[in-house]
């Protein structure tokens, strides 16, 4: 059984049928890919698997406890962490609070009155903090206001961000979604090294095929709210079905 | 020092000397010269000074950090106020239980109102704390009569129990004191022609507006307030952290209320007297325009805006049509009525005429407010020598960029 | 029965007031997406004009009749108002009588453009800045406003009186077929209702029929998209806030009979306008109308002594109340769409 099972998730918008009938499951310190054309539903599945939607049918279970109903919070502290679309980071904060502030959920959890503490005196977090940083290259730029970064630095952050967590789960969304071809392979790069170097199970939205076919190990290919396929890279590649639905159109691109 | 870091320390100090001098700062007029009207060393201007300095700094811990603009801040003033005149009716004289009560009776009310009005952000919150705010004010003139006095406010009376002071001898009306120490108690102080007036009240206020000062700063520092800015700037990322801003913010708006509390029951300790008027929406603009006017989210600008708020109106309120005969009496005749005309619109009763406008111009073109206003002035002033980026001023102090749920 | 159909009635009049005004707020709100705080200041500067105007008209020059003396023995001095020396006595007096009516006219070109001004030199500058700093600008402006009122007219309330043919009451019950004397209702107020009936009805028809009216509701669902369609709304919208100053204007002169114009009376209304809007939901123009009513009536309720009764002094925190319920039980109003004002 995989750390992340989705049974028969159904999600409708109105009269539009965005989910039906996904099965998915993710087996532990994997990568696995979402593929699928533009609609197919792929952000809506990983909304339903964080809290910020709720499925109308179907069970989400994350290392065997149910994450339907929980809210956003609660989901995040079960260890799923979540890379957004366009890239969600505190912008107004510097990138060393950006950076402390999840060291802080991770220890302390979802609230707590830190009201007489001072930051300075935070050793332990400020230097895991600053190994991340350092990690994603970013160290030098801690002091900077996230809103002044580059859109490539801001991803780059976010998921700082979200390893900083040590999360068992890491869901992103695009990652690479409107990033210069230099700063893609920084992050092919970084991610390989996550998966190589972490207790980690990644799960990845992406559009750019050699993003997905560097580092995946498992494709699920979603159409029409519905998953088509799942199998190897390899196997994926020569699936006709594949090509037709997906594919051949991207390819182009 | 105080667990702060150097700067701040500095920082602590230099105000609390500003604080502790201010009956001197305040008084740089010879008395009887032509400008003795723009002194404001008398004791009545300097507490409200402090006071409604310790009102603005509590407040801006919720508009300045979270970014929740309330609109009914001033009902936790005027419940503080109500608290702290039934300490000194039912208990004692004493300002020390007074301010207490105040502190936790609008901590309580702040709980509740809070709880209910977080659940919704943006304008949604800003109109729902004005509703409960408004709410409390009807209710002091109508339900709540016996506790509030309705009309009249709520007043001290010979025959009040005050259980620890015993019974009242004489006919006068007993004063607010500290251990005994009457708080209208002054000490008047005559060099160089100008006369310095030392008072217990403005010493006691000053003492409480210092260490609230002083705690503002520890939170602003502190991870806590870190947390309220991060609320500020991006909730959907803070919860997909695994943080539930709520309880965040509820703390910050009840802090906050119990600033207001502290304060409105330090207005108590100065006049033994709790009106519904204190809770007027009007009053919760105050708050508002104190804030922005010295710059929400900085630390000294809230202070900074009550001292100018309070000072302005005092003097502004003075000025009369006499006063302006004088100061214009150079021109000639139908220059001078001109002017004097349109001086007169903004000053005396003009004063709010002349708040509203210069609320409406700071919000324009200087939304960082005073504070923002004297660091470009700064800049400015340095000119090219130094060239500085605005991302390695050391000063962790943040110019609010106003989140975008902000009511 | 009888109690009930003259509480409603009651309800009525105030309730026509917040929702004329808390129609303008939406309409402002649901176009532009700005919170404006002065709109209670229209309604005042509204309610000023019918003062004006009957100050205008009863402008009198004075005659001395040396057949007359007053009674200290000086000649008799006689005030005749210039209109009824221009129209002739029966003319011109009515046109004194009928001062509050006629200042609806007077008043629409004078409160549009007070809308334009606002608009185009103030509000303009705001549409980009946060929620927040637009709060505080109107704020900012609703105070002068107030003062520039209190200066010119004073802080007391002026009474400016309805038409003779108005004034007083009339016995609604018995014309429904109630008992007589039950139902004793001021027929000013009736005429408050119904002429507040034909400007929402007005305004509703004019956003449903006409293609101005069109692009405004496509604008309220959908800023984006209308600007991306190339249609000029920036104008449309400068029109849009003329449109709501002259509702909430109008509004504010009707209301001047029933309660003497004071220089705070904005503010007052203004506050329990942002109310209702909020529980007709942010943006929703039917909602805003429907709570205007809803809480004016349940506000004469409250008054009754009967429910003071029980609860004590619930008629002034009625509304305050159902607003809290309200926005507890249903967060986005009666009937606020999904997504308005949301992050
Ligand atoms: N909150 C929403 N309300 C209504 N429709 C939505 C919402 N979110 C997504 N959709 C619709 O659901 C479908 C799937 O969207 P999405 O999951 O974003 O696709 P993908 O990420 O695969 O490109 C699209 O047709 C989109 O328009
Ligand atoms: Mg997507």
């Amino acid at each position: 059984m995989g750390i992340l099972e989705v049974k028969g998730v159904g999600k409708r918008f109105g009269g539009l049928q965005a989910l039906g009938d996904v099965n998915l499951s993710i087996e532990e310190n994997t990568v696995h890919a979402i593929i699928g054309p533009n609609g197919a539903g792929k952000s809506t599945l990983l909304n339903c698997l964080v809290g910020k939607l709720i499925p109308d049918e179907g069970s989400v279970t994350f290392a065997g406890t149910s994450v339907l109903g929980r809210k956003p919070h609660e989901i995040n502290q079960l260890g799923i962490s979540r890379v957004f679309q366009t890239p969600e980071i505190f912008a107004d904060l510097t990138v060393m609070e950006n950076m402390m502030i999840p060291c802080f959920a991770k220890r302390d959890g979802a609230f707590r009155m830190h009201a007489i503490e001072n930051m300075e005196h935070e050793a332990e977090l400020i230097a895991k903090a600053e190994k991340m940083l350092s990690d994603v290259g970013m160290l030098e730029k801690k002091d900077m206001i996230g809103s002044a970064m580059s859109r490539g630095d801001k991803r780059r952050l976010e998921i700082a961000m979200c390893l900083v967590q040590e999360p068992k789960l890491l869901l992103l969304d695009e990652p690479t979604a409107g990033m210069a071809r230099a700063d893609t392979n920084n992050t092919i790069a970084l991610l390989k090294e996550i998966k190589e170097t972490r207790d980690i199970t990644i799960a990845i939205i992406e559009h750019d095929m050699h993003v997905v076919f560097s580092l995946a190990d498992r494709i699920t290919v979603l159409a029409q709210g519905t998953p088509l396929v799942e199998d190897t890279p390899d196997n994926i590649k020569g699936n006709p079905k594949v090509k037709e639905a997906y594919l051949g159109e991207t390819q182009q691109v | 020092m105080f667990g702060l870091n150097k700067k701040d320390t500095t920082f602590l100090l230099i105000v609390i000397a500003l604080t502790l001098f201010t009956p001197i700062l305040m008084q740089p007029f010879a008395e009887g010269s032509g400008l003795a009207q723009f002194n404001g060393g008398y004791p009545d201007l300097m507490q409200k000074v402090a006071i409604f300095g310790i009102f603005a700094v509590g407040f801006n811990i919720l508009f300045g950090l979270t970014g929740y603009l309330s609109f009914g801040h001033a009902a936790f003033l005027g419940i503080g106020s109500y608290a702290a005149v039934w300490m000194f009716k039912l208990l004692t004289m004493n300002v020390i239980p007074a301010i207490l009560l105040a502190m936790v009776v609008s901590g309580i009310f702040a709980a509740a109102i809070g709880y209910v009005s977080l659940r919704r952000s943006g304008i949604y919150f800003s109109i729902l704390t004005l509703a409960f705010a408004q709410m409390c004010y009807k209710m002091a003139y109508s339900v709540l009569t016996p506790l509030t006095n309705g009309e009249t406010g709520l007043q001290l009376s010979l025959d009040d129990p005050r259980v620890l002071d015993g019974a009242s001898e004489g006919h006068s009306l007993p004063v607010t004191n500290i251990f005994g120490l009457p708080m209208n108690a002054s000490y008047k102080l005559e060099a160089l022609g100008h006369v310095f007036t030392f008072n217990v009240g403005f010493y006691f206020s000053a003492v409480i507006a210092i260490i609230a000062f002083y705690v503002a700063i520890r939170l602003f520092r502190s991870p806590f307030g870190m947390m309220l800015r991060a609320v500020k700037s991006n909730q959907q990322r803070m919860t997909y952290t695994g943080l539930d801003p709520k309880p965040y913010t509820l703390a910050a708006f009840v802090i906050s209320g119990m600033y207001a509390g502290l304060a409105g029951g330090l207005l108590a300790a100065m006049d033994p007297l709790a009106g519904a008027d204190r809770m007027l929406w009007t009053a919760s603009g105050e708050v508002v325009i104190m804030t922005i006017l010295g710059g929400a989210g900085t630390l000294m600008g809230p202070v900074l805006g009550a001292g100018v708020i309070k000072y302005l109106e005092n003097i502004f309120s003075k000025i009369n049509e006499g006063v302006l005969h004088q100061w214009f009496s150079f021109l000639p005749d139908g220059l001078e009525d001109l002017v004097i005309w349109i001086f007169a619109r903004f000053t005396g009763e003009g004063w709010h005429l002349t708040l509203g406008v210069t609320f409406m111009l700071v919000v324009t073109f200087l939304p960082g407010g005073l504070i923002e206003g004297l660091k470009r002035l700064n800049k400015r002033i340095k000119g090219g020598s130094k060239k500085r980026d605005k991302y390695d001023d050391p000063d962790p102090e943040h110019r609010p960029e106003p989140g975008k749920h902000v009511a | 029965m009888e109690t009930i159909l003259l509480q409603l009635l009651n309800g009525l009049d105030k309730g026509s007031a917040y929702a004329l005004i808390a129609l303008g707020l939406t309409l402002i709100f649901g176009t532009l997406g700005v919170v404006n705080f002065a709109h209670g200041a229209i309604f005042m500067i509204g309610a000023f004009c019918a003062v004006t105007l009957s100050r205008l008209l009863s402008l009198s020059f004075e005659t001395i009749d040396p057949t007359k003396v007053d009674f200290l023995g000086n000649p008799a001095k006689i005030k005749t108002p210039y209109v009824e020396a221009w129209f002739g006595h029966d003319f011109g007096g009515a046109l004194i009588d009928w001062a509050v009516p006629l200042a609806i006219l007077f008043s629409i070109p004078i409160m549009i453009a007070v809308g334009f001004a606002m608009e185009r030199g103030l509000i303009k500058h705001f549409y980009k800045r946060p929620h927040a700093d637009q709060i505080l600008v109107t704020f900012g402006l609703a105070i002068v406003l107030q003062e520039i009122i209190k200066y010119f007219y004073g802080a007391n309330p002026i009474s400016t009186p309805a038409p003779d043919a108005f004034k007083g009451s009339f016995d609604f019950g018995a014309m429904l077929g109630f008992d007589p004397n039950m139902i004793i209702y001021p027929y000013w107020r009736l005429i408050y209702f119904g002429f507040a009936a034909v400007v929402i009805g007005a305004v509703f028809s004019f956003l449903q029929f006409t293609t101005f009216g069109m692009v405004v509701r496509a604008g309220m669902a959908d800023r984006e998209t209308v600007g991306l369609l190339g249609i000029n709304i920036d104008r449309r919208f400068t029109i849009m806030f003329g449109l709501a100053a002259a509702v909430a204007g109008v509004a504010g002169v009707m209301y001047a009979p029933i309660l003497s114009p004071n220089y705070h009376m904005g503010m007052d209304f203004l506050v329990l306008s942002f109310v209702v809007v909020v529980v007709g939901g942010m943006g929703s123009l039917p909602g805003a109308v429907a709570a205007g009513f809803l809480l004016g009536i349940l506000e004469s309720f409250a008054s009754m002594n009967e429910i003071k009764a029980i609860i004590p002094g619930i008629d002034q925190i009625i509304i305050y109340v159902v607003a809290i319920i309200i926005l507890l039980t249903r967060p986005r109003g009666l009937m606020g769409r999904k997504g308005v004002m949301e992050d």
